[in-house]
């Protein structure tokens, strides 16, 4: 999983930043710079914090790429 | 396989020889050809491959996408066709690059390849309606287009594909592809965060094609002369012919069309030559990549070329800087515009881009070395918005930084660097006296 922000929404409150700083760190305009990683499986349940606590709901837990393939494979083979 | 049908029917116009294609057709007087004047010229769009057998042509031609983002145009078909609405078509002709100037050229001379083009489209992906978004300043373009559309009525050449003119902002932004169908759909001019992208939700909800007016030029002789023709300039990566639009220390500037491969130096030749030294060309308009004189000769006309340098051809807009401007004034100049012109939405991008042009400005008149900061902010800005703006403006900003990396020194020390302040980089006049 990855996380990804829309900028358009962001605002810029920063709660993302102070509940995940492994991944999230903001620019001087206080706008989040996010890790472009995989989120680590150990630091999810905050991923999933930050998401659900970001006022403007801007930020999203996605799929990375390389997950939507297997999972697309997976679906393919009928599984 | 069968002969090729044109060669065998007379009446029927041969396909254009040489590098000039698109360009051939154009009346002395730059009026738009009429629909007799057209097929003519061109033959009519219904002697060519049409719907599937179109797509196939299409795919074979390699063609890509003229607009800027080079997309291979096939493949946004498909993708189009893989949606389960009726699709619709936008041509896309907001041209707002300032340096460009070859889609309007096109919709103001040779409307009905244009129009061919996209209704060849609209047929292949099964969509009934096609928006043609022109920009509100460009009145003789509209005018043209309006008197194709009701040319093509009159004589109901376009099956039940209905025609249509939007006329758009002017703003930089309005011609991103999703600030388009955004605008079409009563919204403001402003991109919007993808997924979805058009192809996939568009005008109405519906798949939609945005394909740019040259993109769609080229696709209307395709499905006349095939593909085979289309490849016969070009190389085998990078084929066919491309406009361009020179202009600064050229003696010719204007609309130029050349075979993709041709050496700049053989351009430059064709445009009658430099009319004083260069110091740098801007090659690919305002999100485009600055690259020194010399260098730049030595490439040829291809993206294989010129990502040597982390350029590209983007838009085919090349401006010649002369060596007697000031490329940082230029730069300088430009960057407050180019940050101007953000949407407005996304705050890395408002934010970022604001300091960017405010460091430059300082750099310029010699007020601070914010060459480091400058760096970080370009670093800190690029990918950050939900449409290309910065990354853009950041790449016109950074490669200007390092290849007038003397000049800048300069300014540093004097504020200056002894070029006449100059104005070779055109900014669209409402927003020029700020």
């Amino acid at each position: 999983m990855k996380l990804r922000v829309n900028p358009i929404a962001c605002e810029g409150h920063g709660i993302c930043a102070e509940l995940l700083p492994e991944l999230i760190t903001l620019d001087e305009w206080g706008y989040p710079i996010i890790d472009d990683v995989d989120v680590p499986r150990t630091l999810e349940p905050h991923a999933r914090r930050a998401v659900a606590d970001c006022p403007t709901l801007a930020l999203a837990l996605e799929r990375s790429r390389a997950e939507s393939g297997r999972a697309a494979s997976r679906a393919a083979r009928g599984r | 396989m069968n002969a090729r049908p044109l060669a065998a029917a007379p009446s029927r116009p041969l396909p254009p020889t040489g590098e000039g294609r698109l360009l051939s057709g154009i009346r002395d007087d730059g009026r738009a050809l009429s629909l007799n004047e057209h097929v003519a010229t061109y033959g009519s769009a219904r002697d060519g491959a049409r719907a599937e057998a179109f797509v196939a042509e299409l795919e074979s031609s390699g063609l890509t996408g003229r607009g800027g983002a080079a997309f291979p145009i096939a493949a946004k078909f498909q993708a189009v066709a893989a949606g389960r609405r009726r699709p619709v078509v936008v041509v896309n002709g907001a041209e707002s690059e300032p340096a460009s100037g070859k889609d309007r050229a096109l919709l103001r001379t040779l409307p009905h390849l244009v129009l061919d083009g996209a209704v060849l489209a609209a047929e292949a992906l099964g969509a009934k309606q096609v928006i043609v978004a022109v920009s509100r300043g460009a009145a003789v373009e509209q005018a043209a287009l309006a008197a194709a559309v009701a040319e093509r009525a009159r004589a109901r050449v376009d099956g039940n594909v209905s025609l249509r003119v939007a006329s758009v902002p002017r703003a930089f932004v309005a011609g991103e592809e999703t600030a388009l169908v955004h605008f079409l759909d009563g919204g403001p001019a402003k991109p919007t965060f993808t997924p979805p992208r058009p192809f996939e939700r568009g005008v109405g909800g519906a798949p939609t094609l945005v394909q740019n007016v040259e993109t769609l030029a080229h696709a209307a002789l395709i499905s006349r002369f095939g593909a085979d023709w289309f490849r016969e300039v070009g190389t085998e990566s990078e084929p066919g012919s491309a406009l361009l639009t020179l202009s600064g220390a050229v003696r010719r500037p204007g609309i130029h069309e050349a075979a993709l491969g041709t050496r700049f130096e053989t351009l430059v030749d064709e445009a009658s030559g430099l009319t004083q030294p260069v110091s740098g060309f801007l090659v690919g308009g305002y999100f485009g990549t600055w690259v020194p004189a010399d260098a730049l000769l030595r490439l040829r006309l291809l993206d294989a070329d010129l990502g040597l340098h982390g350029a590209s051809l983007g838009t085919r807009a090349i401006v010649a800087l002369p060596a007697d401007a000031c490329a940082v004034g230029e730069i300088a100049r430009v960057t407050y515009y180019l940050a101007g012109e953000s949407a407005g939405q996304c705050g890395p991008c408002v934010h970022g881009l604001a300091a960017i042009a405010e460091g430059m400005e300082r750099v310029a008149s010699g007020r601070a070395d914010d060459r480091d900061r400058l760096a970080r902010w370009v670093d800190v800005v690029r990918g950050r918005g939900a449409c290309k703006h910065p990354d853009g403006v950041t790449r016109f900003v950074a490669s200007g930084l390092d290849v007038f990396a003397d000049e800048v020194g300069l300014h540093l020390r004097h504020g200056r660097c002894g070029a006449r302040p100059s104005a070779v980089l055109p900014i669209p006049r409402e927003v020029r006296n700020e």
